[in-house]
């Protein structure tokens, strides 16, 4: 490091002193370099979320069986009404459609909390059948090799080809919350078989899947004749 | 100028003809009784993984030594202390290429990058099992029933797993004590976890073979007492105190003693006489702080055993104990504090 | 600079020229990861795939160059008072577009990369060659010097990755080089192998170097 600092003799620097100059040098600056950040920005904003866009559909596709077009829905209180891209992500629902116009299901983001931190999910829930029909992990943090099975462990994700979260006779609630077994002990359709040596990792999952449920799927169940394809695709 | 260098040593002059190796070797006696019971629960695939590592640490001190144009120091017996606690450490059916990866990494960070012997911040067995548990997370908590039929003719399958591919388990697996308890609130009877009638790493079930052997160290004064009474005694304590106030939510201080590795842990890695302090005061301050972070890692951490991690946070702290409660020299002034 | 004999004949004889040796300064003798030990953060945090590595020695590098550029140009023109103000503003901003740039090409590495990318710009390195090179050296050579420190910033960096993807992955570039029953070696994909695996680079690098310095 030495020899690069007297590499050549210095230079001098541009007169001190004068506090004008400094402010005129700053703020040159800094317009230059805002213009650069806004042309950045304005060329690349298209694509990104064109890409966003894409990686949300694609997870859509991967959870809800069969769908070739989806439409975003938020609940505003009352009912649902198609998204405006302003609602948290935790009141967004998307709908799925087959290509044939009928619905195949809705996929639902849920959050846990796992061994390290937040695990993301999206998990597709097909009304006509009342059970899961899909899972997949949108961001998680956990062990890679124990707690990160949850993503790739077939056992596990055989769970989510048909986890029944039928509703109940009142129709707010469900009739069996899902629940967490150990792993080998499933006995009932809404249990999900956890991963020995990820127990942790797949309770997060469970816990983000009933909590997530319980409370949507009610509503979703009792409105899902309401829902029909949008003639493009939503964002 | 004056060449020669003079040796400037502070008293006593005069020592106990009590070597290095005469204590080593002792050490390793007083490993054989839960080594052979280990063989005795597990059988062959825990013959096999001792073996393993006590020749992967020998050979790897030995070829060190050699590559840095030292004398090789393996007759000291420190290698062989290594590799046979980090054996005892590692679960019965744990494939035996990790095993010998385990050894090398141990003698080779744990204590060769150090220095070597007298040198070593850590416990060397407990850094290579630290480095194990952060590799191969899976395997190191596969656990293996013990006192299988046919244990001694059959050899597990993940045991001779090809190196450096993933092994196969065997149909049957156990859970220990701890995990059982961690995550299915299941507590074992406290009798079999002190006979060893229980699964887990191959050497820390017998906690009472264990004891025998710290006994037999004691009596021969070639291990400071003071440092497994007092993780021990911190623990039942601290343990005791939870108990009393949820014995739901919290085991018994005596399932907390006698099961997972914490026998194997305050008998003999904890008292690994380069990474623990000097003086009496110290090691019970140091003694206390193992048996505080285990109570702590155990109940609220997420990881069901934590003697390995407490062991190595106090060998890190250990210089700074030693410094905060070094004894005055007599007529000395107490230092003046820094403002 | 002071000629170095020991070399072989092919970088000797580029090393003749003063500005072959501006570049190959920052590839081998003054690495700024293995010489100068310099930008630990992303060299320890987003090693763990080799395509991580490159992609982040290249956002380095790009942004080194395009700040080494700007800084050389304006260099009798910003004041000395503020000069380190303004390489930062200069080194943000490209940072914020190499960001943009990443998120296009794809959401993905974005992802893989997370808060790395952002962090370019309190790299030391970076913020070192504008102050130390570039703020004293035409346009021309400072360009040489981003070129030779940025190529050897991703060099290093690509050392790392592709050792920890092999271990950890079983794999470099994505491309398997085991049959599936590798066994990960989970430690290499966390930042504890980040730091074995430095430590064992700048190991080696120095026997080497002590051995040429002997011979």
């Amino acid at each position: 490091m030495s020899d690069t600092i007297t590499i050549a003799p210095e230079k001098k620097q541009a007169d001190t002193g004068n506090s004008n100059k400094m402010l005129f040098a700053m703020v040159g600056i800094g317009l230059m370099c805002a213009l650069l950040i806004v042309l950045t920005y304005e060329g690349t904003k298209p694509i990104i979320a064109k890409n966003k866009a894409a990686a949300l559909e694609q997870a859509i596709f991967k959870v809800l069986p069969g769908t070739v077009t989806t439409a975003g829905y938020y609940w505003d209180g009352n009912a649902f009404t198609p998204l405006n891209g302003t609602e948290a992500e935790g009141q967004r629902v998307y709908a799925g459609f087959s290509e044939s116009g009928t619905l195949t299901g809705f996929a639902l983001p849920a959050v846990g909390l796992g061994y390290a931190g937040e695990v993301r999910v999206l998990y597709g829930y097909d009304p006509a059948q009342e059970a899961i029909v899909g899972f997949y992990v949108l961001e998680s943090k956990e062990t890679p090799g124990l707690g990160d099975k949850i993503e790739k462990a077939p056992a596990f994700l055989a769970n989510f080809g048909a986890l029944s979260v039928a509703v109940g006779t009142g129709g707010n609630s469900l009739k069996n919350k899902i629940a967490y077994a150990k792993s080998g002990e499933k006995q009932n359709a809404w249990e999900v078989d956890g991963i020995t040596g990820a127990t942790i990792s797949s309770k997060a999952v469970t816990e983000a899947l009933s909590t997530s449920t319980a409370e949507w799927v009610p509503k979703l169940y009792e409105a899902k004749e309401r829902f029909k394809p949008q003639t493009q695709s939503h964002e | 100028m004056f060449k020669q260098t003079l040796h400037i040593s502070t008293s006593p002059h005069l020592k106990l003809g009590v070597s290095t190796d005469d204590i080593m070797r002792n050490v390793v006696w007083a490993m054989l009784p839960a080594s052979a019971f280990a063989v005795y629960a597990f059988g062959l695939s825990v013959f096999l993984l001792l073996v393993t590592s006590v020749a992967a640490a020998i050979l790897t001190e030995h070829l060190l030594c050699r590559w840095s144009g030292k004398e090789s120091t393996v007759n000291d017996w420190s290698a062989a202390i290594t590799g046979l606690l980090l054996g005892l450490t590692l679960p019965p059916a744990f494939p035996l290429w990790m095993a010998f990866v385990g050894s090398v990494i141990a003698i080779a960070l744990g204590k060769f990058a150090f220095g070597g012997l007298g040198y070593n911040t850590f416990n060397p067995a407990l850094v290579g099992r630290a480095v194990l548990q952060a590799a191969f997370p899976a395997a190191i908590t596969t656990w293996h029933p013990a006192f299988l039929e046919g244990r001694f003719t059959d050899i597990a399958s993940s045991t001779l797993a090809l190196p450096f591919m993933e092994p196969t388990y065997d149909a049957v697996s156990g859970a220990t004590p701890l995990s059982a308890f961690k995550f299915d609130g299941v507590a074992a009877d406290s009798a079999d976890l002190a006979l060893g009638l229980v699964s887990g790493s191959a050497g820390e079930t017998c906690a009472l073979l264990i004891v025998l052997g710290g006994i037999y160290l004691i009596a021969r004064n070639m291990m400071n007492w003071r440092i497994p009474v007092s993780i021990l005694l911190t623990v039942y304590v601290l343990s005791g105190i939870m108990h009393w106030v949820d014995a739901e939510a919290y085991p018994s201080p005596v399932f907390m003693l006698f099961s997972g590795g914490l026998m194997l842990g305050a008998v003999f890695m904890a008292t690994d006489m380069v990474a623990s302090p000097l003086t009496a005061k110290g090691v019970v301050v140091y003694g206390v702080l193992i048996g505080l972070l285990v109570v702590v890692i155990r109940l609220w951490g997420g990881l069901p055993e934590g003697v390995m991690y407490a062991i190595l946070l106090a060998n890190a702290v250990s210089p700074h104990i030693d410094s905060a409660l070094q004894n005055r020299v007599y007529g000395t002034v107490k230092k003046a504090k820094a403002t | 600079m002071n000629k170095h004999t020991d070399k072989p004949g092919f970088f000797a004889a580029l090393e003749d020229s003063p500005s072959a040796d501006t570049f190959l300064r920052g590839l081998w003798k003054d690495n700024p990861v293995f010489v100068q030990v310099l930008g630990m953060c992303p060299v320890l945090a987003v090693t763990n795939t080799a395509e991580n590595a490159l992609a982040m020695g290249l956002a380095t590098a790009f942004v080194l160059l395009m700040s080494n550029v700007l800084v050389s140009s304006l260099r009798h023109f910003i004041p000395k008072q503020v000069r380190i103000a303004s390489y930062i503003l200069i080194i943000a901003t490209f940072v914020t577009i190499t960001d943009y740039a990443i998120m296009a090409i794809s959401v993905e590495l974005h992802k893989s990369l997370g808060a790395f990318i952002s962090l370019i710009v309190v790299n030391c390195l970076i913020l070192s060659r504008a102050e130390a090179f570039a703020s004293k050296n035409t346009v021309g050579q400072s360009m040489l010097d981003a070129l030779g420190m940025g190529v050897g910033f991703t060099f290093a960096l690509l050392c790392l990755g592709v050792v920890r993807e092999v271990l950890g992955n079983g794999s470099v570039f994505g491309f398997g080089l085991f049959p599936d029953t590798f066994q990960e070696w989970i430690v290499m994909i966390l930042p504890a192998g980040g730091f074995f695996t430095l430590a064992i680079w700048l190991l080696l690098f120095n026997i080497l170097k002590q051995k040429r310095a002997t011979t």
